[in-house]
């Protein structure tokens, strides 16, 4: 990518952030929320994304980094009385300790087998949440106290309970999102992993350790997921296991092929398309998982390479 | 300078490389010549660390090779370019050298010297790699390989599929490398490929080399290309 190139890409992401922004002025209440809730679950997506869409790994686990997330900020909320900010951090890195150590084992496999062995962890996080129902209470979840959500910033109370609040602050873990993969993408290491994904064996030829490569995806991948799990139970107060369950990994799967994998805004576009897919068609039919997938059908044949993928491969050689 | 002593490499059960010994110095260039199956790409890769060999050595002026991981190997001053070029084609020219070169940490000027050896490539930069040309992308390839400034260079049939406009080409880089004192351990099927470019050829057959010999000889002693060739 050209430097004029790189400058458009730059302005095109700081005005997707702009518009969102905008956004909350003029949607309704119930979009108001909606939006909040597909701004953190994209970054979920992103997260995937890395891994997946740059690097070339699909993982059919990473709900447990989402839950791994969410559980460590809210158990910690709920049970230690613990700050926001300081359940926030405990969440994010709850992610990328987790994520870590599941690589350093799953990385040892590829293909097929790495999507069944990080399935498998998955599963094995998923059935602890039911374990541990003392502290978890399995399905049913925990609800945060209200009088936990809020906390002072330099003396600034911060309610997570105003929808305005919530809203750019998801807003905000977006951007962040967005830099760090922009960042990471366009460093040495955003090479390596576009390298590893078109071809691994001739990455290693030419003096790549691609283990370490991977490993460092899946970590940062991991890490942003738990980052969104950790704002999802901080900013909507609830905590149960249904999360950690093999839909949610899915789900990220769907956002990111629908969005473009490989794609910086892929993510947040498949999250949003896949979020209004579903709630329009709830609306007419309790069948509406049924529509969601004949639209995905159409979009698919349509758009081999997801939505954004494909607009990159057709017209917008630089969308980022 | 390289040398290469004893390899015993495997395919699972199977043994393809016995006892393999070769030995290359700088700015020679020694063409691997043999039957399909003789085992001269897998004596690359086991040079290389990728088939890791059950028995022998392999050392760079002095410096063992054979323990170091695979992604090291480059590192220590071989370049390979294995058959079939492998680009990443969806990266652009640039962001192929790119990888190359940040390999070994190497700069714009490192990209420099590389690219003088393929003035055509700098016409590219910024051309998906996937849409070049079979012999630009066998140009690519050698470029980035060069760009770990490697002491020692691994060709792979560099000029299988080409017209033979680009086969002059690439032979004329070789003859330049050769000059610049860059050690060239060449695969090839093509003999008349190999007469312009090769200062010796080394038989490999059954995954062992049965005779080295001077590259006037192929011309003096045709038999030689029939026994083991088949062709002549």
């Amino acid at each position: 990518m050209s430097g004029a190139d790189r400058t458009k890409a730059v302005l095109l992401l700081c005005a997707v952030i702009a518009v969102l922004f905008v956004l909350q002025f003029l949607l309704p209440e119930y979009h108001h929320l909606s939006m909040t809730r597909i701004m953190v679950l994209a970054v979920f997506a992103m997260g995937y994304n890395v891994l997946f869409g740059y690097t070339g790994l699909l993982s059919l686990g990473h709900a447990m980094f989402f839950a791994a997330g969410l559980y460590a900020a809210g158990l910690t909320v709920y049970h230690l009385e613990w700050s926001v900010p300081l359940a926030f951090a405990t969440g994010v890195a709850a992610g990328a300790v987790s994520s870590l150590v599941i690589g350093v084992v799953a990385l040892r496999t590829t293909g097929v087998s790495f999507m069944i062995v990080t399935m498998m962890f998955a599963q094995v996080a998923y059935l602890a949440t039911l374990y541990f129902t003392t502290y978890t209470r399995g399905d049913e979840g925990l609800v945060l106290p209200t009088a936990a959500r809020s906390f002072d910033v330099f003396g600034v109370a911060v309610d997570l309970t105003n929808p305005v609040v919530r809203y750019n602050i998801a807003l905000a873990l977006l951007a962040a999102t967005i830099a760090i993969i922009y960042k990471v993408v366009h460093s040495e290491t955003g090479r390596a992993l576009i390298a590893i994904r078109e071809n691994e064996p001739r990455t290693q030829m030419l003096g790549y350790n691609t283990f370490a490569i991977k490993l460092k995806a899946l970590v940062i991948s991991g890490t942003l997921s738990a980052a969104s799990g950790a704002a999802y139970v901080l900013l909507f107060a609830y905590v149960g296991s249904t999360f950690a369950t093999i839909q949610y990994s899915i789900d990220a799967l769907l956002y990111t092929l629908l969005g473009g994998a490989g794609t910086l805004l892929g993510p947040l576009a498949g999250a949003l398309m896949m979020f209004y897919v579903i709630d329009i068609a709830s609306e007419y039919t309790v069948a509406y998982l049924l529509i969601a997938g004949l639209v995905l059908i159409v979009l698919v044949l349509f758009f081999q390479k997801g939505v954004l993928g494909t607009i990159r491969e057709r017209w917008i050689r630089w969308l980022p | 300078m390289l040398k290469v002593e004893n390899l015993n490499s495997f395919y699972g059960a199977s043994q393809v490389l016995r006892d393999f010994s070769i030995d290359l110095a700088a700015g020679e260039v020694l063409c691997l010549l043999g039957r399909n199956g003789a085992g001269k790409t897998t004596a690359l890769r086991s040079i290389m660390g990728l088939l890791r060999p059950r028995s022998g050595l392999v050392t760079l002026d002095g410096r063992e090779l054979t323990s170091l991981p695979g992604h090291e190997v480059p590192k220590a001053g071989i370049g390979y370019v294995p058959q079939g070029r492998r680009l990443f084609s969806e990266l652009t020219v640039a962001e192929n050298l790119e990888i190359g070169l940040m390999c070994r940490g190497g700069g714009e000027e490192v990209r420099e010297r590389v690219l003088q050896y393929f003035p055509r490539l700098s016409e590219r930069l910024d051309q998906a790699s996937g849409t070049l040309s079979g012999g630009e992308q066998q140009m690519l390839a050698m470029a980035r390989a060069l760009c770990v400034e490697p002491s020692v260079i691994l060709l792979d049939e560099p000029t299988e599929g080409l017209q033979p406009s680009m086969i002059s080409t690439i032979r004329d880089v070789l003859l330049q490398l050769r000059g610049d004192g860059v050690g060239i351990l060449l695969v090839e099927q093509r003999v008349d490929a190999v007469r312009p470019v090769a200062d010796r050829v080394a038989f490999v057959e059954n995954g062992c080399v049965r005779e080295t010999v001077g590259v006037a000889a192929l011309t003096e002693n045709p038999e030689l290309l029939r026994k083991y060739v088949g062709v002549g």
